[in-house]
């Protein structure tokens, strides 16, 4: 009986196991493999160690496109933590039509696709498509454009706050939904007033919804290619090839050929996410032992 | 004690009706704030390619010409409507992929929740550190092994790799492990019901609410995706309306003299592209909204 119910679970989870090896263990392993060799124009296909590593760990256009989605992280994530936690907190203290609405309405942009949502920021931002030059000029001002070398950073910052804000709200908002309301009550009879209750309480009672954010958040920006994708044609050259780590892997592959040096480049990039999530989870739980 | 509490209350009322239009006004702002590119979008639909760049209206406003129909006209006739196809295929890859993740996620999820056998732990923990994997990693070695079979630039390459949801099994195997009781399982067997039929008559209406939202979930991020359908597909033919519209903008953008035209199309067409899914969000509320606190229980 014991042996034939191990089965079935077995059975249960064959048809997802399949998948799994087969769309993410194997392109896993295959890219890895990939990675040793190197491809020379004169000498053909040849083993070559972790010679592509060593060469993608000095080369220039990796590392400063890492170090772009590094920085990118470490100011967007803040500011969307900020802006979803302060409207979920808000949401949950009021039960108005109005409320209703606007939850709706924060989160519809998950609902959009980041190639439109890309572009229609990019029209935004436009000169010629955008509001910007004539609201700038009421006050006399020359619109700043928010594409241009030095502003693409707030640019991109913008888009992705607006992307996924509404999304990061809705799991905070269903966490915090589910909190008993006599603890709420509790606290107000030892005296403590709304912002204490949400402070004190709230926050911490979701903070694991709130953690399993941040390492969404951090995946995601890491492996940012969307949007500047995207942004790229529009931008008259802000966006270089090498952009963002994964914008320098497609470009090698499919503009150069360069399979293996691509594949070296998207194994590292998994590997800078891998540690750079485990470095998070590591503090996180040393703090607070917030995920179990 | 009664006129106690009164006073009290009245005391309270003030400072918290100012609290609640302070709230009322963050709120303003921020769903101005989401609002204002879909409200260009909208407004822009409606214009002609001369009032896309000189409109009577400005950028925010409706210009004095009403060209929505002509738009959506040339929308769906331009070179022979491709666009509608792009929407199709969209569909098609979505819903394939969407429904396709949807099913292997609640199996194998019902399977780590509800039976114990050799190597179920060490499974569910590689699968918990593969939800880490960045994807788009995957794609360039993707790419190259369904090159060697022959299968790029075919529905299958979109299609297949959509099948991976760790977190959908994930959030499976936690609503499961909750929501439905072991007894239940068991008075079913007694009763002499296979397991594939307990699985589909007791334990699957009982996970309905995170099947809605883990299948929501999986057709918006197939619906959505850009960088597996533009690294697989090379005919047009085959293009999700993502890709489809990301080629438009670069066509427009490189191709000064004819490009006008062009502009008009990816506003409209970008338009019409999300409404599918805004509508199916509205209408599914009451689904999602609950089901989106699972990954948060534990």
């Amino acid at each position: 009986m014991n042996g034939r119910r191990s089965l079935v679970g077995w059975l249960f989870i064959a048809p997802f196991g399949l998948v799994f090896v087969i769309f993410l263990i194997t392109p896993l392993a295959y890219a890895f493999y990939l990675s040793l060799f190197s491809k020379g124009l004169a000498t053909g296909t040849a083993f070559s160690g972790i010679g592509n590593y060593v060469k993608a760990f000095t080369d220039p256009s990796f590392l400063s496109g890492v170090w772009f989605v590094l920085r990118f992280s470490v100011v967007l994530i803040p500011i969307q933590m900020a802006v979803s936690l302060a409207a979920a907190l808000v949401l949950d203290s009021l039960t108005t039509r109005m409320a209703k609405f606007s939850r709706l309405m924060i989160f519809l942009p998950y609902a959009i696709p980041a190639v439109i949502g890309a572009l229609m920021w990019g029209f935004l931002y436009s000169p010629s498509f955008g509001p910007l030059e004539s609201i700038f000029s009421l006050f006399n001002a020359k619109a700043p454009f928010l594409l241009s070398q030095g502003n693409i950073f707030y640019g991109l910052l913008n888009v992705v706050t607006w992307q996924w804000a509404g999304y990061y709200m809705i799991i905070i908002f269903a966490a915090l939904q589910g909190i008993e309301p006599s603890i709420y009550e509790a606290a107000r009879i030892d005296g403590a007033n709304a912002r204490q209750v949400a402070l004190r309480i709230k926050v911490p009672m979701v903070s694991s919804a709130l953690v399993l954010i941040l390492v969404f958040a951090l995946i995601g920006t890491l492996q940012f290619f969307t949007e500047p994708q995207v942004l790229g044609p529009i931008a008259n050259g802000t966006i270089t090839p090498s952009f963002t780590p994964n914008i320098y892997a497609f470009n090698l592959a499919f503009s150069y050929a360069q399979f293996n040096y691509a594949s070296a480049i998207s194994f590292a990039l998994g590997f800078v996410v891998f540690v750079a999530v485990y470095v998070f989870m590591f503090f996180t739980r040393k703090r607070g032992g917030l995920i179990s | 004690m009664s006129t106690l509490t009164q006073t009290v209350s009245q005391l309270e009322r003030r400072p918290r009706n100012r609290r609640n239009t302070v709230a009322h006004l963050f709120l303003f702002a921020l769903v101005l704030y989401i609002l204002v590119p879909i409200w260009w979008l909208v407004v822009a639909s409606t214009k002609d390619a001369q009032g896309l760049f000189s409109g009577s209206g400005g950028a925010l406003w409706f210009d004095k010409n009403f060209n929505l129909l002509a738009n959506l006209k040339d929308l769906f006739t331009y070179n022979d409507g491709e666009y509608l196809r792009w929407l199709g295929n969209s569909a098609l890859y979505a819903l394939a992929g969407g429904i396709g993740a949807t099913v292997l996620s609640v199996t194998a999820g019902y399977g780590f929740a509800k039976f114990r056998f050799r190597g179920r732990d060490i499974s569910f923990a590689i699968l918990l550190g593969s939800v880490m994997v960045p994807l788009t990693a995957l794609v360039i070695p993707t790419f190259v092994l369904a090159s060697n079979l022959g299968l790029t630039d075919t529905i299958w390459a979109v299609i297949l790799p959509s099948l991976l949801s760790p977190f959908g099994v994930y959030l499976m195997r936690v609503y499961a492990a909750e929501a439905v009781p072991d007894e239940l399982l068991d008075a079913a067997r007694i009763d002499g019901a296979g397991e594939f039929r307990v699985f589909l008559q007791v334990a699957v209406p009982l996970m309905r609410p995170a099947i809605v939202t883990v299948l929501l979930l999986s057709i918006v991020a197939t619906w959505n995706n850009y960088f597996l359908p533009l690294a697989m597909l090379s005919t047009s033919k085959l293009y999700p309306i993502t890709v489809g519209i990301g080629l438009w903008s670069q066509l427009a953008s490189s191709n000064n003299g004819g490009g006008h035209s062009l502009w008009s199309l990816i506003i409209i067409g970008s338009l019409v592209s999300i409404i599918p899914l805004i509508v199916a969000f509205v209408s599914l509320q009451k689904y999602w909204q609950g089901g989106l606190s699972l990954g948060s229980l534990k």
